[in-house]
């Protein structure tokens, strides 16, 4: 089961994950794809803390954290 | 989202027709999980919401009874729905414009006479679906499709309106607060009364990008910035408040 | 649905009542359990005897903050499964026209009831008029379809609200039940009978809700809390209720299936009476309240020993079309009387297009009086 599941049918790119996650686990693609924006990608998923914050605020509802950690954050 | 979260969800809806950046869907999101953790049935609730951006968040995105009605009036239709059977639990989800312009009457009405409804207004300070129009909660000498020089105009401030008219539940937050507003929308969800939420919603397409802020996260900055907690915000003076948004609750 | 045979609320017998009050108590025996309503004169007699009368009988009454509050609720009501109502006049009716639309185009069964006053605007608030025959008709935007139908006396108060009913349960569509301040106002004796026949929705499950197969079908009518994940919007949608605001096919289908909804039906749905027409030389053709002063003008003309009949139309809309063309088909002229200034004459004229038709408006906020029905038909009588 992956950890951090972003959903690309969803996404529209806006960004917010990049700039609210604490452990920069997101970037984006350095090309414009045929939907129009440099679509967003998982960088870093070793790193995460599973503190959930994308998942929470994401607009698209597009991304989904696994929780396994024992020590993450909670906010389930 | 979370997999436990898709039974709510007509998948086939999405993804959503909203903007890149929009606040709503962080709303949408909230209000899953509120209902989720009371562990409503999901088949005893109606979902009724006017025309905006707001009212698309529970049509047709929620795999439930939705009530899509027309400009200003998803309150009227919510009155009728809950008055011939109590026994559904009635959550309005709609625009400032919607509840607060032409909905206005509504609102002071249904919050007046203290009907059993969750009214969660989707508050982007914006007519967004038609363009960035000015709306009552639109904050002074901002930049909008009718007020280009500026609104002149004073904003509602929604809580205090449904406070003064009878609610017995009223709160506000913004999306960025998204643990408290989760909590807040549960609370409002099993008030035994009129239930007012209102939601601070970012607009990056209509309204952000008119007024210097054209990214959801510079929106987002603000909102964090601007907020005061209502508690504090009772020892500050009228214009120490100016500019502020105050969140928390507000009748308790 | 087959209908049902009920027994009457009031216990059979002959009562002595208001027209308004007459058509509450018909709401009721029809199975009205909702009522949402502002007060406006001359139709606030209606509400405040449904205010105490609901309760009675487990239903709800709410006096709304306004006629657009009380239409929404009402649709709302109906979605919940209540047989609903609102009763207003004019102004009343032209604040309610958006939300009649949205009940076309959800086919949300329910029923309205105008009290016509003299207008336009505040015009005469407690004086009749029949003026908004056309609105009805036409009043919602867009291409939509209604069923309105006239009373002409407090027997018929009670009646046709009854049948209004049973129209808007079996064909999905709000039904306008157009009385004036004379009928509506008017005390009569009238007969309440042992056992009415009701017709009931079908709210069986269906995950096709707005469409069927037959093009000119009445889908299936769930209800919310049955689980059947309803998708009403106002907006143009498929048979499921997904909203398709770009379709035009899906546009195209919907418009159409409204209108054939009712036009199709038309032969069932349009009810006249007709009065000594079979022989008529000179016809005449109305409704409601100067429909009752024709019939006096034709039973004097015949003492004269002129062939005069009367047309009445109980169903307004639909158009009776076909119906007026056979009775009027062998007159030499055709008179409608009406308190417009000419508005079902219109319709005939479309209708008798070869005939010659002769309007006898009158718009003095009083009924029309069967002398100047007279006076008028005399000068075309030979």
């Amino acid at each position: 089961m992956e950890k951090i599941k972003l959903n690309r049918k969803w996404c529209k790119g806006c960004g917010l994950c990049i700039e609210i996650c604490p452990k920069n686990v997101y970037d984006r693609e350095n090309k414009v794809s045929t939907k129009g924006f440099k679509e967003i990608i998982i960088k870093n998923p070793d790193v995460c803390n599973q503190c959930q914050l994308c998942e929470l605020l994401c607009p698209d509802l597009a991304i989904t954290i696994e929780k396994t950690k024992k020590d993450a954050k909670v906010n389930k | 989202m979370s997999e436990h979260l898709y039974k709510y969800l007509r998948p086939e809806a999405f993804p959503t027709p909203f903007c890149a950046g929009c606040g709503h869907g962080i709303l949408m999101n909230a209000i899953l999980r509120a209902v989720d953790e009371l562990q409503l049935d999901f088949n005893k609730i109606v979902f009724v919401s006017g025309i905006g951006c707001g009212a698309w968040i529970p049509s047709p995105h929620f795999a439930a009874d939705t009530l899509h009605t027309l400009h200003g009036r998803p309150i009227a239709y919510a009155t009728g729905v809950k008055l011939f059977n109590p026994d559904l639990k009635v959550v309005v989800i709609s625009g400032d414009g919607d509840l607060a312009a032409i909905g206005g009457n509504h609102l002071i009405h249904a919050a007046r006479r203290n009907i059993e409804l969750t009214v969660i207004c989707a508050n982007n300070s914006i007519y967004g679906m038609t363009g960035g129009q000015v709306s009552p909660t639109t904050p002074k000498y901002a930049k909008t499709m009718t007020t280009s020089k500026g609104n002149p105009e004073e904003p509602f401030d929604l809580c205090k309106l449904t406070v003064a008219c009878g609610a017995r539940y009223v709160s506000r937050y913004t999306v960025y607060h998204i643990k408290p507003l989760i909590n807040s929308i549960k609370k409002a969800m099993t008030t035994k009364g009129f239930a007012f939420v209102d939601v601070v919603s970012p607009c990056p397409t209509q309204f952000g990008r008119r007024n210097k802020q054209p990214t959801l996260f510079e929106m987002f900055n603000d909102l964090k910035a601007r907020s005061i907690r209502h508690e504090t915000a009772k020892a500050l003076k009228k214009d120490e408040l100016t500019g502020k948004i105050v969140i928390g609750e507000f009748n308790e | 649905m087959p209908k049902l045979i009920n027994k009457s609320l009031l216990p059979p017998k002959k009562y002595f009542m208001q027209g308004n009050i007459a058509c509450a108590e018909g709401a009721l025996a029809a199975g009205c359990r909702y009522y949402a309503g502002y007060p406006i004169t001359p139709s606030s007699e209606t509400m405040e005897h449904l205010s105490n009368r609901l309760p009675e009988v487990n239903g709800v009454f709410i006096q709304m903050e306004d006629e657009i509050g009380s239409i929404c609720s009402m649709i709302g009501a109906s979605w919940a499964g209540a047989k609903a109502m609102t009763a207003t006049s004019g102004p009343g009716f032209s604040l309610m026209l958006e939300g009649l639309g949205y009940a076309v185009m959800t086919e949300t069964p329910c029923v309205i009831v105008n009290v016509q006053r003299a207008g336009p605007a505040t015009g005469q608030a407690t004086r009749p008029g029949q003026s908004d025959i056309m609105q009805a008709r036409w009043g919602a935007h867009g291409d939509h379809r209604i069923i309105g139908i006239s009373p002409w006396s407090v027997q018929e108060m009670y009646d046709l609200t009854i049948e209004s009913f049973n129209l808007a349960e079996e064909y999905r569509v709000p039904v306008i039940l157009l009385a004036d301040e004379v009928v509506g106002h008017l005390k009569e004796s009238f007969i309440i009978k042992p056992e009415i026949e009701i017709f009931n929705r079908d709210s069986s499950f269906s995950d096709k809700p707005f469409g069927t197969i037959q093009d000119d079908g009445v889908p299936p009518m769930p209800i919310f809390g049955q689980g059947a994940k309803l998708l009403v919007t106002g907006s143009t949608h498929n048979e499921f209720g997904i909203r398709k605001v770009a379709d035009p096919v899906v546009q195209d289908v919907l418009v159409k299936r409204l209108c054939a909804k009712i036009d199709n039906h038309k032969d069932k749905i349009c009810k006249t009476e007709s009065y000594l027409a079979d022989d008529a030389d000179y016809l005449f053709i109305s409704f409601g309240i100067s429909a009752r002063s024709s019939y006096a003008v034709i039973k004097q003309l015949r003492n004269e020993g002129i062939k005069a009949g009367l047309l009445r139309l109980k169903t307004i809309w639909p158009f009776a079309d076909e119906i007026i063309k056979t009775t009027a088909q062998n007159c030499k002229v055709v008179f409608v009387p009406e308190m417009n200034r000419g508005q079902l004459v219109l319709e005939v004229q479309r209708v008798l297009c070869n005939k010659q038709v002769i309007s006898i408006p009158k718009t003095q906020g009083e009924a029309i009086y069967p002398s100047e029905i007279y006076n008028e038909s005399k000068k075309y009588i030979k």
